[in-house]
C-alpha cells in the first residue's frame, strides 16, 4: 500500500502505474518493538557482565571482585567438589534408571484390564505424589527405626534372605527413595505417551496375532517414545538438581561437598556459585543429548524432524529483523 | 475342539444369530451368514449397519454378545464343553488371529518400523519364522503389491494406495486362511482406488477366501460370489451379486442402491 497522502493526484498517478502491469513491490511490516527491547536487553546484559567480571566491592577493608572468581577457580575442580559431583551424577543415573522402570511397570498395570493391578497403581501414585519427597528421604533414611531387618521369605513362615537396614549405605537410600518418588512421576508421563498412540496401532497388531505385551513392546512403546522422551528429559534435569536434597540425609554430594568447605572457610557465596556451575554445565550436556535422542525417535513421525538447534537460533535472530528479500506471505514478486 | 458342526466343513465363516451391543445400542441384532471356503464375500450397506462390527467379530477385535460364530469350523474366541462357552485366554485368540488377516480402513502401518519390517514383524515374532525366510517372503509379497522398490522406505513416506497395499502384504505375511477387508479404499484418493482393488481381484482370483465390506459396487458386482446388504443391524438381504445389485427385492436395498450407485 502508498502510504497515506493528501495529494489526490500523486494517488492516482500511483495507482495507475499499477494499472499499467507494473508489479507492486511489498514492503514487510517493521517490528520497531523489537529493535528497542533488543538495545534494552543489551544495557542490562553489559550491566550483569560488569557486575560479574569486573566490579569489585570492599569488605573487610579490601576491595575484592564482587563473585571472587579466584576462589571459584581454586575450588571448581577441586578433589572433593569432584567427588561430590561425581556421586551426585551416579545418585540421578541411579534413582532416575529406578524411576524409569517403575514408570513403566507402573504405566502398564495402569491401563491393564485388570483391576488389581489398576488399584495398586493408582494407590501408589497417590501415595508418592502426595507426599513431599524430602519427607519420604527423611523417612526412608529413618526405616530402621521401625522395621529393623527386611526378610524374604514365605509369610509366617521360613525366611530365606534377611538384610539388616541398619547397615545400607546412605547413598543407596538416597537413590532408591529417589527412585520410588520419581516412579510415580514417569508412570504419568509414560501412560500420557501410551494413551496418544492411535487405537488403530494396537488392533493392527493384534490382527497380526500378537499378544498384549508384545503389542506393547514391539508396537506402542516405541511409538509412545517419541511423547515420552522430551518429559523424561525434564526429569532427568529436574532430578539431577532434587538429588541435592540427599545433602537432608547426610549425603555428601555436590552441594553437600561445597556446603562442607564453606562452612570451614565461611566463602559461602564462591562455593554456591562452584555448584551452580557444575549443575549448569551438566543440564547444559544432558539438554543436548535429550535433543539427539528425540531426532532418533521421530523416526516415521509425520511431522518433520527436529530443526538442528544452530539453525533453529538463526531463524531466531533473523525473526527480530526480516531480512528485504524475505519472501513475503502474498507471494511477493 | 468341538466347535465342529455337522456338514458345515466347507463353511469358513458362519455367523447364526449373532449379537452385539455397544452399551444401548445394539449394533448387530442377530446375523446368520455363510462363506464358503474360496468364496468372496461382500458386505454393503449405510454407515453405521453393524457391517464393520461384524467383520471385526469374525476376527475377535469385538466380543459377540449372543449366537455362535465360527471361523473354519472353530468357534471364534470360545470354545465349548458341554453346553457351555468357556471364554479363550490371549495365547488362544491370538493364535486363531494370526490365521485370519484384516486389512483396515486407515492403513494402520506400524510408522515407526520401515515398509519390509511392517511385512516381516508378524511372521518372525508370532509364527517364529527365521527372520531370513520372513524376509524373502515379505520380498516376494511387496512385488507381488507392485512396491518392490518401497521396501526401505518409512510408511509416511507413501500414498495412501501404496500404504494399503503394503498393508496387504503385511496380511497375506501370516499365510491367513481367510482374509477380512474393512473398507480398504474409502480412506484413498480415488485415483489411487484402482491399484488397490486391482490387488484384489488377483486375491480373489488365487482362490482366497475374502469377507470385503466396501462401498466399491463395481468390484462388488465384478469380483464378489455373493452380495449382503446389510442395515441398522440385520441381514436385509443376500445372494448372487447380480441378484442383490441388479434386481434387489428389498426396498431398503432398492433405495440404498439408487443412493450410491
Amino acid at each position: 500500500m502508498p502510504t497515506p497522502s493528501s495529494d489526490p493526484t500523486e494517488q492516482a498517478k500511483k495507482s495507475g502505474d499499477a494499472d499499467k502491469g507494473v508489479p507492486l513491490k511489498t514492503v514487510p511490516l517493521r517490528h520497531p518493538g523489537r529493535l528497542v527491547s533488543g538495545a534494552i536487553l543489551l544495557v542490562l546484559g553489559a550491566m550483569l557482565i560488569n557486575s560479574l567480571a569486573f566490579s569489585t566491592v570492599t569488605r573487610n577493608g579490601k576491595s575484592q571482585h564482587r563473585f571472587q572468581w579466584d576462589i571459584v577457580s581454586h575450588y571448581l575442580f577441586s578433589g572433593r567438589v569432584v567427588r561430590g559431583l561425581e556421586v551426585t551424577l551416579e545418585l540421578t543415573a541411579l534413582a532416575m534408571g529406578i524411576g524409569i522402570v517403575l514408570g513403566i511397570i507402573l504405566a502398564v498395570m495402569r491401563l491393564s484390564p485388570n483391576p488389581v493391578l489398576t488399584t495398586v497403581s493408582w494407590v501408589y501414585l497417590w501415595f508418592f505424589r502426595g507426599t513431599p519427597v524430602l519427607v519420604q528421604l527423611l523417612f526412608w533414611y529413618n526405616i530402621a527405626y521401625v522395621f529393623p531387618q527386611f526378610t524374604l521369605g514365605v509369610p509366617f513362615g521360613p525366611s530365606f534372605v534377611t538384610i539388616d537396614l541398619n547397615t545400607v549405605p546412605v547413598f543407596l537410600i538416597a537413590g532408591i527413595g529417589l527412585g520410588l518418588n520419581e516412579g510415580a512421576y514417569m508412570a504419568e508421563i509414560v501412560r500420557a505417551g501410551i494413551i496418544s498412540v492411535d487405537e488403530g496401532q494396537v488392533e493392527a497388531a493384534q490382527s497380526v496375532g500378537m499378544r498384549r505385551l508384545q503389542t506393547l513392546r514391539l508396537v506402542v512403546l516405541p511409538q509412545a517414545m517419541r511423547l515420552i522422551i522430551p518429559p523424561t528429559g525434564n526429569e532427568i534435569i529436574s532430578m539431577l538438581k532434587t538429588s541435592s536434597l540427599a545433602y537432608a540425609i547426610g549425603l555428601t554430594e555436590l552441594l553437600g561437598s561445597v556446603v562442607l568447605i564453606y562452612s570451614a572457610n565461611y566463602e559461602t557465596i564462591p562455593l554456591l556459585m562452584v555448584a551452580s556451575i557444575w549443575y549448569l554445565a551438566v543440564t547444559s550436556v544432558l539438554t543436548v543429548g535429550q535433543y539427539f535422542i528425540e531426532r532418533r525417535y521421530s523416526r516415521g513421525a509425520a511431522r518433520p524432524r527436529v530443526p538442528w538447534i544452530w539453525r533453529k537460533l538463526g531463524q531466531n535472530l533473523r525473526y527480530i529483523r526480516p531480512p528485504h528479500d524475505a519472501p513475503s506471505p502474498v507471494g511477493g514478486s | 475342539m468341538t466347535g465342529q458342526i455337522e456338514g458345515s466343513h466347507n463353511d469358513m465363516v458362519r455367523a447364526e444369530g449373532v449379537h452385539k451391543s455397544f452399551g444401548r445400542v445394539e449394533s448387530l441384532k442377530g446375523i446368520d451368514l455363510t462363506v464358503q471356503a474360496g468364496e468372496v464375500l461382500c458386505i454393503i450397506g449405510p454407515s453405521g449397519s453393524g457391517k464393520s462390527t461384524l467383520l471385526r467379530c469374525i476376527n475377535h477385535l469385538e466380543k459377540i454378545d449372543a449366537g455362535s460364530l465360527y471361523v473354519d469350523g472353530e468357534l471364534v474366541g470360545y470354545s465349548r464343553r458341554g453346553d457351555r462357552l468357556y471364554e479363550l485366554r490371549d495365547r488362544e485368540v491370538c493364535k486363531s488371529r494370526s490365521a485370519i488377516g484384516m486389512v483396515f480402513q486407515r492403513f494402520n502401518l506400524f510408522p515407526h518400523m520401515k515398509v519390509l519390517n511392517n511385512v516381516t514383524i508378524g511372521p518372525i515374532r508370532v509364527r517364529g519364522v527365521p527372520a531370513e525366510e520372513a524376509k524373502a517372503q515379505a520380498r516376494l509379497l511387496l512385488t507381488r503389491v507392485g512396491l518392490a522398490d518401497k521396501m526401505d522406505a518409512y510408511p509416511n513416506e507413501l500414498s495412501g494406495g501404496q500404504q494399503q497395499r503394503v498393508a496387504i502384504a503385511r496380511a497375506l505375511a501370516m499365510e491367513p486362511k481367510l482374509m477380512l477387508f474393512d473398507e480398504p479404499t474409502s480412506a484413498l484418493d480415488p485415483e489411487l482406488v484402482g491399484d488397490v482393488l486391482a490387488v484384489m481381484q488377483d486375491l480373489a482370483q488365487e482362490g482366497r477366501t475374502m469377507v470385503v465390506v466396501t462401498h466399491e459396487m463395481g468390484f462388488a458386482r465384478q469380483v464378489a460370489d455373493a452380495v449382503v446388504f446389510m442395515d441398522a443391524g440385520v441381514v436385509v438381504e443376500s445372494g448372487p451379486p447380480d441378484q442383490v445389485l441388479g434386481n434387489p427385492h428389498h426396498a431398503r436395498t432398492r433405495a440404498f442402491l439408487s443412493k450410491v450407485l
